[in-house]
């Protein structure tokens, strides 16, 4: 498909670097969903939705800050909604996220809940101002913070939340962060890794799975079409946490 | 026209399969497999470059899956990002890219090659470069089955048809890969041109051991909201149903002309492509971007083939060109 306009209906700040746009239109995609955005004349970046109408992007590198700085009324193109996103599955769900990973969470809560889920959520933040949806996930059921400085809920990574819950009583665990928070809850609770659903992120250049940019190691599993939403046991003996490739193709470190 | 009979190597003799015949209601399943420009592949159909070549994991999937040989994405002697996106869009009938060659260079793929080499299937590395000594240099520093030399991508700067257009650069390049390298070479051409038999010609006096035909057509699309080109370098390269009627006459004057065999690629999307594409004189043929179908695409033509070669009872040699004994 071509990209479609869309028109930036408002622009929301959510925390410092962190905004949220809301689209001209609901794009009707599942949580854990992804589109192009193209910055006409810069760049085109995947980013995810935080909403059916909305896309929530911390400001990064040159494309994500151009996608900060759009006004009200401006408008994008886009291609999406693209990739496999969250499933639904089981009574009981576990939400863990991570800084702006929380964004397609709170979607998939949001859902979930409506689908009578009962939602638990772990979030994970640097500082209390980077505390974004908060209260979306609040809304959802019991709600668990971690900060990296203490300033809110229990001091330390999100990995160190996990022990104020009993994994065994989730039938299900979704998770999106930095990659290196993922692995490290993943790692964590690899024997429940059959039951966690991971969305990640790689460097995406056509997002229709033919160019290979994204492949993971060792399965080649192209991220942008089969992902980005990833069963945590396929992403246990790959690349994942250790290393990933760049715009060159070329390997390089984890970040975050 | 080549003599036949050089292109293929039959998988076995023929008393097995005439004993199974024999025993058996159906005929026994035609060979697929195939000696082209110096390699023994399994069966006549490839993963292109520049598709799902980036990494050994991706390259050894579409081996798996069934390719019977597959070419990695274009290598060259410095790491380059490519271009902004948007890197493809799709269009009417197919895809227009412009990639811009990102590659991490040759000094970090040779690791992918011998992880590609795992999936069983031939590797070929595509390898480009601005000058007949930078293509001679990256051959001399990659361990491969085989180099394909792309001197056709049309949406980078000094390299590819840049290079690929001009006959006498064509031939010198080629010459000087073959004098650098001690595995089969071969040359894809670009169809941006006036005259792609020149080129062809130029291959071959180059020593080249096959020639690909075709890469991508120049093309560009234009956002009507805002006047601004799609891609992200404003124009790009042209690839998938759109292009392969023009593929195929390509093939079949490459091939009626040249002795070296001819590897077809440009819009094969199903067997039928395939065996329009043999018939035009194509020894094997390759895929790109059916891709987008998945990697299913290798099995359902491989497939297909072999069943068409069995319902016509003729042999992938005999299919080979048969449009030009045609009159």
């Amino acid at each position: 498909m071509r990209p479609i306009d869309v028109t930036i209906l408002d622009v929301v700040s959510e925390a410092p670097q962190i905004k949220t746009l809301w689209l001209d239109r609901d794009l009707d995609p599942y949580p854990g969903q992804y589109a192009m955005l193209w910055i006409r004349g810069l760049d085109e970046v995947p980013m995810s939705f935080s909403g059916p109408d909305s896309i929530t992007v911390q400001s990064v590198g040159e494309a994500s800050e151009a996608l900060t700085s759009l006004g009200k009324g401006e408008s994008i193109g886009l291609r999406g909604p693209l990739g496999r996103g969250f499933t639904i599955l089981g009574e009981r769900i576990l939400i863990i996220g991570g800084g702006v990973g929380v964004a397609p969470l709170a979607f998939l809560g949001e859902q979930a809940a409506d689908a009578g889920r009962e939602v638990t959520s772990l979030l994970g933040y640097r500082c209390c101002s980077d505390m974004i949806f908060l209260e979306r996930f609040q809304r959802l059921g019991r709600t668990v913070v971690t900060t990296d400085d203490g300033s809110s809920g229990i001091c330390g990574r999100v990995s160190a939340g996990l022990e104020a819950l009993d994994i065994d009583e989730y039938d299900q665990i979704y998770l999106c962060g930095p990659e290196m928070m993922m692995w490290d809850v993943i790692s964590k609770i690899r024997e429940q890794a059959e039951k966690i659903q991971a969305c990640i992120n790689r460097y995406f250049k056509c997002a229709a799975g033919i160019c290979g940019s994204c492949c993971l190691d060792p399965e080649g599993i192209r991220v942008c079409v089969e992902g980005p939403v990833i069963r945590a046991d396929r992403l246990l003996e790959s690349e994942f946490g250790r290393y990933r490739r760049g715009p060159t193709g070329g390997k390089g470190p984890c970040r975050g | 026209m080549k003599s036949d009979g050089q292109s293929y190597r039959p998988e076995s003799n023929s008393a097995i399969p005439m004993l199974l015949s024999f025993f058996c209601s159906s005929p026994p399943m035609p060979s697929l497999s195939v000696h082209v420009g110096g390699l023994d592949l399994k069966n006549p159909v490839l993963l292109a470059a520049g598709i799902l070549g980036t990494t050994g994991a991706s390259l050894c999937r579409a081996s798996r899956a069934g390719a019977g040989g597959v070419v990695t994405k274009s290598i060259g002697s410095v790491p380059r990002a490519g271009h902004p996106g948007p890197c493809i869009v799709h269009v009417d009938c197919g895809l227009i890219n412009a990639m811009g060659l990102p590659n991490p260079s040759y000094r970090d793929f040779q690791e992918e090659i011998d992880a590609a080499r795992r999936g069983g299937a031939p590797v070929i590395a595509s390898i480009f470069g601005s000058s007949a000594e930078e293509f001679a240099q990256i051959s001399r520093s990659l361990d491969a089955d085989a180099f394909e030399l792309n001197l056709s991508c049309p949406h980078a700067e000094k390299y590819g048809s840049e290079l690929g257009r001009y006959p006498d650069l064509v031939e010198s390049v080629t010459g000087a890969v073959k004098a650098a390298s001690n595995v089969p070479v071969w040359v894809k051409l670009t169809p941006n041109t006036a005259d792609i038999l020149e080129l062809g010609l130029a291959a071959q006096r180059g020593g080249a051991d096959a020639v690909v035909a075709i890469n991508t057509l120049k093309a560009m699309a234009i956002d009507i909201e805002t006047g601004y080109p799609i891609l992200g370098n404003r124009f790009g390269g042209l690839s998938g149903r759109a292009i392969k009627p023009v593929a195929v006459r390509a093939v079949y004057d490459l091939a009626s002309r040249l002795e070296v065999p001819v590897i077809g690629v440009g819009g094969i999307s199903s067997w039928e492509d395939a065996v329009e594409m043999i018939m035009a004189g194509a020894t094997s043929i390759q895929v790109g971007t059916a891709l987008l179908q998945g990697y299913g695409i290798f099995e359902e033509i491989i497939s297909g083939l072999s069943a068409y070669l069995q319902r016509k009872s003729i042999t992938l040699e005999e299919l080979c060109g048969m449009a030009g004994r045609r009159t």
